[in-house]
């Protein structure tokens, strides 16, 4: 008979045998039995200390994302459980693998309203893909178990493991076997070749057929198969936000991003396409706008691993229930070759409009205060097109994800579904943990830095080389937009008075500077990217700039204002 | 669209806080859940719920997907009232001297309830039934100023002669001498 141990260190055996070998966390009262353990596994599982819960799930959200593997958190009860809730639901709006460990009092404590107790599985069970209380050490390999393997496979999502106390001190006899198969849960269905077939002849005789490239791609790993079907049966592809980069930006197939601030060639184009090919996304409604005048014309196919997606925004042709790499794959050879020249000349007619009415004055300004846009294109092709974008949500996110250039899968990390201001900073953290040989360019707002601000500090202590980009505009940039176009200019509660930056970088000991004018701009990020660590530019930014082009919300697709007064129009 | 009763059955494992996560789904909807009853299922370790919600098709497709998406979750299914045979139980407690007036065996045979208990202060009946009946019954002894009235949820079974989870069950069998 084996040696008993405590379930605290069952735990960590546990993580470890399931592959872990880093943890974002924070340390409290119903958890520290789990802390005095890890004090003897340092050297097998590696503690980070953010400064804050909701910094933890981020990091873990942005290691998980830039490198495919599991996210890890633990934390302890009751506030420090209810911090971990923004993250868990990003986690589940952008089908990212994290578990989360949190304490919990001890089982005969629980339902009594003990010091630092919450429902925590009741709280999370609407935010997760499954969330379990363990009250027992003996539960605690299973539970682990059965956590990864859900977390991990499939629609991949958040997974909330609540740890009692006791379960924590409790004794039991350890061995850890993986998780392999749940009665009632199937991640991977099995493809059915007739609803191939089906797919396969509707490309076959498309005349002006577009491809959808999601975030499932980019979790399913499927970027050679997408550009090989795509090739083959030369279909233009366009990227969803979080699709971003399954797709290399240089690719002559590829053709831009869709939805509310997308490239006009693939969002006007939705509505004149015959055939849409919609692979690993879910018809959010930052992508169709109004979905009765949503691709009316157009035949849908929709390919995804989770198949309550399919009809729940938009009605459906033919669907296939898998994952996008099978998929994708089994398509290529039922698929004929074929050329659509004319039809991909016409996205690159609209491109050239969006670059002289558009692009020109955001990228390439002549005079005046600097614009976001001319930032990202300029560090973007600093890096060779080559690094991790990581953003946070506003202007800031979406002038990024424009202009920013992808030439390596898994190169954005955002907050697309939950958009949660505060998400990048911890975020760009646990991506460059995830991939310490790339570039890791975090482009921020004011707003957006001071709600995750803390984290700085685990920049500091750990060495993080993150690239911060503050473009600073001094106000909720985003919001004030929308105040200028929809509200009568009344920027109510959108000017921001800041501090100052740079010293607060500083103070952590990290490399910053302020760059004012243009003329500072390409020396402040030569200066960033040649140094070895973290760095900060706060780049002083013209508040009135605005992103374009712009789909209203609830307007249709191809609907696009070019300016506060100018629309969008075919010739 | 058009509105009609649906029945949705759950078939699931056997875990605590699975009728938090189904019920969840049909608040986040703003959908009212009409009745709803829980039981173990002929399967062993198998619990099974049965809904009923008023609302249009394809909502309710909706839900049962998102219903099936949850991991401790087998099957569920949704039915129109023709694709099953139903019932539901009702209970009326009726003060026994007013009872007296009345023409009670009449009433009890025209409606197939039963008399459960008879005391000097109030008498219990029974009736099951679809709720158009059992409304029936308490449309007619209201007059007989009923104290307490009650009816179950639904249950339901199918009247489909191939039954889906055992399928599903067998399936998933064969999936895991695969998997291990
Ligand atoms: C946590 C959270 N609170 C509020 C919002 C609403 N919101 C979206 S964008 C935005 C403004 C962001 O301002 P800033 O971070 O300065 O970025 P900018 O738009 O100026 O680039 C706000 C308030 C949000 N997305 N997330
Ligand atoms: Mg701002």
């Amino acid at each position: 008979m084996s040696e008993k141990i405590t379930g605290a260190e069952a735990l960590i055996k546990s993580l470890i045998a399931e592959g872990v070998d880093r943890v974002f966390g924070y340390p409290g009262g119903a958890i520290i039995p789990v802390y005095d353990k890890l004090y003897d596994y340092t050297d097998q599982l590696k503690h980070i200390l953010v400064r804050h819960e909701q910094g933890a799930t981020h990091a873990a959200q942005g290691y998980a994302r830039v490198s495919g593997r599991t996210g890890v958190v633990i934390v302890t009860s009751g506030p420090a459980a209810t911090n971990v809730i923004t993250g868990l639901s990003d986690a589940l709006m952008d089908s990212t693998p994290m578990v989360v460990i949190t304490g919990q009092v001890a089982s005969a404590f629980l339902g009594s309203d003990a010091f630092q107790e919450t429902d925590v599985v009741g709280i999370t069970q609407p935010i997760t893909k499954w969330a379990y209380q363990i009250r027992r050490a003996e539960d605690i390999p299973w539970a682990v178990a059965r956590a990864f393997y859900i977390a991990g496979t499939g629609r991949p999502g958040p997974v909330v493991l609540d740890l009692a106390k006791d379960a924590q001190t409790g004794l039991l006899e350890w061995s850890h076997k993986k998780c392999e198969f749940i009665r009632s849960y199937i991640p991977y269905p099995e493809v059915k070749q007739d609803d191939l077939q089906v797919v396969a002849d509707l490309i076959n005789v498309a005349e002006r057929p577009m491809i959808i490239s999601g975030h499932g791609v980019m979790i399913s790993e499927a970027e050679k198969e997408l550009a090989a079907l795509a090739e083959k049966a030369d279909i233009p592809v366009t990227a969803t936000l979080l699709g971003l980069s399954t797709i290399p930006s240089s690719h002559p197939l590829y053709k831009g991003m869709l939805g509310m601030h997308g490239n006009i060639g693939p969002n006007v184009n939705t509505n004149r396409c015959d055939l849409l090919v919609a692979v690993g996304m879910r018809f959010d409604d930052r992508v169709t706008g109004d979905t009765s005048k949503y691709a009316k014309q157009a035949k849908i196919v929709h390919i995804d691993i989770d198949s309550s997606e399919f009809d729940k925004n938009v009605k459906t042709t033919a669907t296939v229930h898998g994952d996008a790499k099978e998929v994708l794959a089994r398509l290529l050879p039922l698929v004929n070759e074929a050329k659509h020249t004319e039809w991909l000349q016409t996205f690159d007619e609209m491109a050239l409009v969006e670059q002289e009415k558009v692009v020109k004055r955001e990228v390439f300004p002549e005079s005046g205060l600097m614009n976001m846009g001319e930032v990202v294109h300029k560090v973007s092709k600093a890096t060779g097109d080559r690094a991790v974008l990581i953003t946070d949500v506003g202007q800031n996110q979406m002038f990024s994800s424009r202009y920013f250039r992808y030439t390596e899968p898994k190169s954005i990390i955002t907050s697309g579904g939950l958009g949660t201001m505060g998400f990048g900073l911890p975020a760009s953290i646990g991506a460059k943990m995830g991939a310490p040989e790339r570039t890791v360019c975090f482009f921020t707002g004011d707003g957006g830095l001071q709600m995750t601000i803390q984290e700085l500090g685990t920049i500091m202590e750990y060495g993080v080389a993150v690239k911060i980009i503050l473009l600073n505009n001094n106000f909720l940039g985003n919001v004030r937009q929308w105040q200028e176009l929809f509200f009568k200019g009344r920027f109510s509660q959108t000017p921001m008075v800041n501090p100052d930056f740079v010293q607060i970088a500083d103070a952590y000991g990290i490399k910053a500077e302020n760059v004012e004018t243009r003329e500072q701009l390409d020396g402040a990020i030569e200066r960033m990217l040649a140094h070895d660590g973290a760095y900060l530019l706060n780049v002083n930014i013209d508040a009135t700039d605005m992103i374009f082009p712009m789909t209203p919300a609830g307007a249709a697709v191809d609907d696009i204002m070019l300016t506060p007064d100018e629309k969008f129009k075919l010739d | 669209m058009e509105k009609q009763l649906y029945t949705v059955t759950v078939f699931s494992e056997n875990q605590v806080g699975l009728l938090n996560q189904i019920s969840i789904i049909f608040t986040r909807r703003c959908l009212n859940i009409e009745s709803l009853s829980v039981s173990p299922s002929s399967i062993e370790g198998v619990h099974k719920f049965t809904i009923t919600c008023f609302s249009d098709r394809v909502t309710m497709e909706k839900v049962v997907k998102q219903i099936e998406k949850r991991i401790d979750v087998l099957k569920s299914f949704l039915y129109t009232d023709d694709e099953i045979v139903y019932q539901e139980v009702a209970l009326y407690k009726v003060p026994t001297e007013k009872l007296l007036d009345a023409n009670l065996e009449v009433i009890i045979r025209n409606h197939s309830a039963r008399i459960l208990e008879v005391t000097r202060e109030y008498t219990v009946i029974e009736k099951t039934g679809h709720s158009d009946e059992t409304e029936a019954l308490f449309a007619e002894l209201k007059s007989y100023d009923i104290r307490q009235f009650v009816r179950s949820g639904r249950v339901a079974v199918t009247k489909s002669p191939i039954e889906y989870v055992d399928m599903f069950l067998e399936e998933q069998n064969r999936r895991k001498d695969n998997a291990i």
